[in-house]
């Protein structure tokens, strides 16, 4: 992709951010009663230390001054004090942040896992029971609440078979130094294979239930593009030369099936950032999508919104980073 | 000429979507579902908020220790699962018609205004969109629930801000096709003023694709409404609430697998159904799926 291109699709993308930070902002704007007083709770506070509080916190200036504090404070990764930990927000969400990370990436994978080989398979044995066993069951995994999924994973492996661990990301007699915050990686650092496959077995079922409805619709994708490139002249002529059937699939076909699977897996990436908050808080994982919820209800504010707005950006860069896959994987496509 | 060749393409596409066997029983799910949603207080045997604590827990009537006056069993409050699961319908069926509706309304008109008009209005709506779907939806509708707090109106809002992009997209797509065709340049030669073209030449001619995405996004709204519900976010107890009675379950869980699970399967049930439904739609309505 030339270069001036690139750098048109990466300006195009502040106003873009701007416009997430104003709402991230207004959301804020937008809670009922004054922040004082719903940070100070129960406690009793004389007027001049809500006034001096209020102050502290730039409540006094003007909104338009207060978004640009915001916006700057936010670029530097200030975004001031989680008011239940006492701690910086940024802190707490970098602690958190680790487990989310885990827990999604092997979400992904389970779902390209899955989508990919049974998207193939649909389509080349397109129309036979195994393509309908394969269509209804994508239907069928968009269509299970994730929440509820998950306690039918957790009835069936944790409690009847009692094969996987109920809930959390690793016993206390399992836990290994943080290096990284990547249980996984922090295990392998310390040379802790029990430890490693502990947390194995406590992501097995968060990361299934988070990466089936991905699953499903990867699923979708891999088996409309296999069937349209399947139809293509170059795999008549490949079949033509006399190429095998396993050649020609895995071989020519499948590449370019993949490309927009790819971009839909970038994309599906940020949908899983959503369904993060609701499997942590079923399966008790340690995450930040559980810390938006806990804090929601604490009324820690400043986190909802910081977490707020990492998810957009983030969001936004899996966007970009699904634009620039396709582009550079098909080569007809210009940005 | 025979008779097929005059039918009407409305009619045509009622027939195919009526051979397709698997979106007419979902469809059926739907209407039952739905009238139970609307006749609840008839047909629910008890009160959605009755409490009996002597009946905490009670398993369903095929199970021991149940009864068929309460055949689904009751909750961690004695309350009937089976009155609350026809009364948490409303709220489903509710909140999913009245958020697509709001958000099919505004998209169309901020569609057909930005797609005919151009200029301006095209940039500011089409930025707005863009900077609307850089937030997950949860995301979104989760912040915006934290800040404003739980309840009906609430929900229907945090959810209406975000989902009038998706019929937005579609119907600002249809509109730039269609303002080329002749049919608009026609009016247009004739003088027909913007909003007539706008609403009687153009939006007729696109109503199907609005109809289709409206039917699609019902299944989002109701699982988002689901899982709002079920994280504390949504509607309120006493209020029943599919999401809300499938979290009151996670603390029985190892004593009353049912309490969780019956409202989950209606969850299920009603999303599948709709999927199933708006698919066969979608597949008779289209015109681009005609052969």
């Amino acid at each position: 992709m030339p270069i001036a291109r690139f750098v048109e699709r990466i300006l195009h993308l502040i106003p873009v951010l701007a416009g997430v930070s104003v709402i991230v902002f207004l959301m804020i704007s937008l809670t009922p009663g004054d922040p004082v007083e719903i940070m100070l709770g129960d406690q009793r506070a004389t007027p001049e230390q809500v006034a001096s509080m209020r102050r502290d916190m730039g409540l006094d200036r003007p909104a338009v001054e207060r978004y640009f504090v915001f916006v700057t404070n936010a670029i530097r990764g200030d975004f001031g004090q989680s008011f239940f930990h006492r701690r910086p927000v940024s802190a707490v969400i970098s602690e958190r942040l680790p487990a989310t990370i885990e827990l999604t990436v092997a979400a992904m994978l389970i779902a390209i896992g899955l989508a990919i080989p049974l998207g193939v398979l649909a389509a080349v044995r397109r129309d036979t029971i195994l393509d309908r066993i394969a269509t209804v069951g994508s239907l069928f995994g968009v269509s299970l609440p994730g929440f509820w999924f998950g306690i039918l994973l957790i009835l069936f492996f944790a409690v009847q078979l009692q094969i996987l661990p109920v809930a959390g990301r690793l016993g206390y007699a399992m836990e290994v130094p943080a290096v990284t915050g990547f249980a996984l990686v922090d295990s392998l650092i310390a040379g802790r294979m029990d430890s490693f496959w502990e947390v194995l077995r406590h992501l097995a079922l968060p990361a299934f239930t988070l990466g089936l409805p991905s699953a499903a619709i990867l699923m979708r994708v891999t088996r409309s593009a296999m069937i349209e490139v399947l139809r293509a002249d170059y795999i008549t002529f490949a079949e033509a030369k006399g190429l095998s059937r396993a050649r020609i699939i895995g071989l020519h076909a499948l590449k370019n099936a993949l490309i927009p699977a790819v971009s839909v897996a970038a994309l599906e990436t940020g949908t899983l950032l959503g369904g993060n908050m609701v499997v942590e808080t079923v399966f008790g994982w340690p995450g930040l999508g559980r810390l938006v919820v806990e804090s929601i209800f604490a009324r820690n504010y400043p986190l909802v919104q910081a977490a707020v707005l990492l998810y957009a950006v983030t969001y936004v860069a899996l966007n970009f980073a699904a634009d620039l896959l396709y582009t550079v994987l098909n080569p007809r496509v210009r940005l | 000429m025979s008779a097929a060749a005059v039918t009407s393409p409305t009619a045509f596409a009622w027939r195919r979507a009526l051979r397709n066997r698997s979106a007419v029983g979902a469809a059926a799910v739907i209407v039952v579902v739905a009238l139970a949603a609307i006749f609840a207080p008839w047909i629910a045997p008890h009160a959605v908020d009755d409490t009996d604590l002597l009946r905490r827990l009670q398993p369903p009537a095929w199970m021991d220790g149940g009864e068929w006056a309460f055949p689904l069993g009751c909750d961690g409050l004695g309350r009937d699962i089976l009155s609350r699961l026809i009364f948490g319908a409303r709220v489903s069926i509710s909140i999913g018609l009245l958020v697509v509706a709001l958000a099919v309304g505004i998209g169309t008109i901020a569609g057909l205004t930005a797609g005919y008009l151009r200029g301006t209005a095209d940039t500011l709506l089409s930025r707005l969109a863009e900077i609307l779907l850089a937030f997950p939806y949860l995301i979104f509708a989760v912040g915006l629930m934290a800040m404003t707090g739980p309840g009906l109106h609430n929900l229907v809002l945090a959810l209406v801000y975000r989902e009038w992009v998706v019929s937005f997209r579609v119907v600002r797509g249809e509109t730039l096709a269609a303002r080329e065709i002749e049919y608009v340049e026609a009016a247009r030669a004739l003088g027909a003023s913007r909003l007539h073209i706008m609403t009687r030449e153009i939006l007729p001619n696109i109503l199907s694709p609005i109809l289709v995405v409206g039917t699609v996004r019902m299944a989002t709204v109701i699982m988002l409404e689901a899982s709002l519900s079920f994280l504390g976010l949504g509607v309120q107890s006493p209020t029943a609430s599919w999401g809300a009675m499938v979290a009151d379950g996670r603390d029985f869980l190892l004593d009353a697998w049912w309490v969780s699970t019956i409202p989950g399967l209606a969850i299920l049930a009603l999303v599948l159904s709709i999927n199933v439904a708006s698919q066969g739609f979608r597949d008779a309505f289209d015109p681009r799926m005609r052969t």
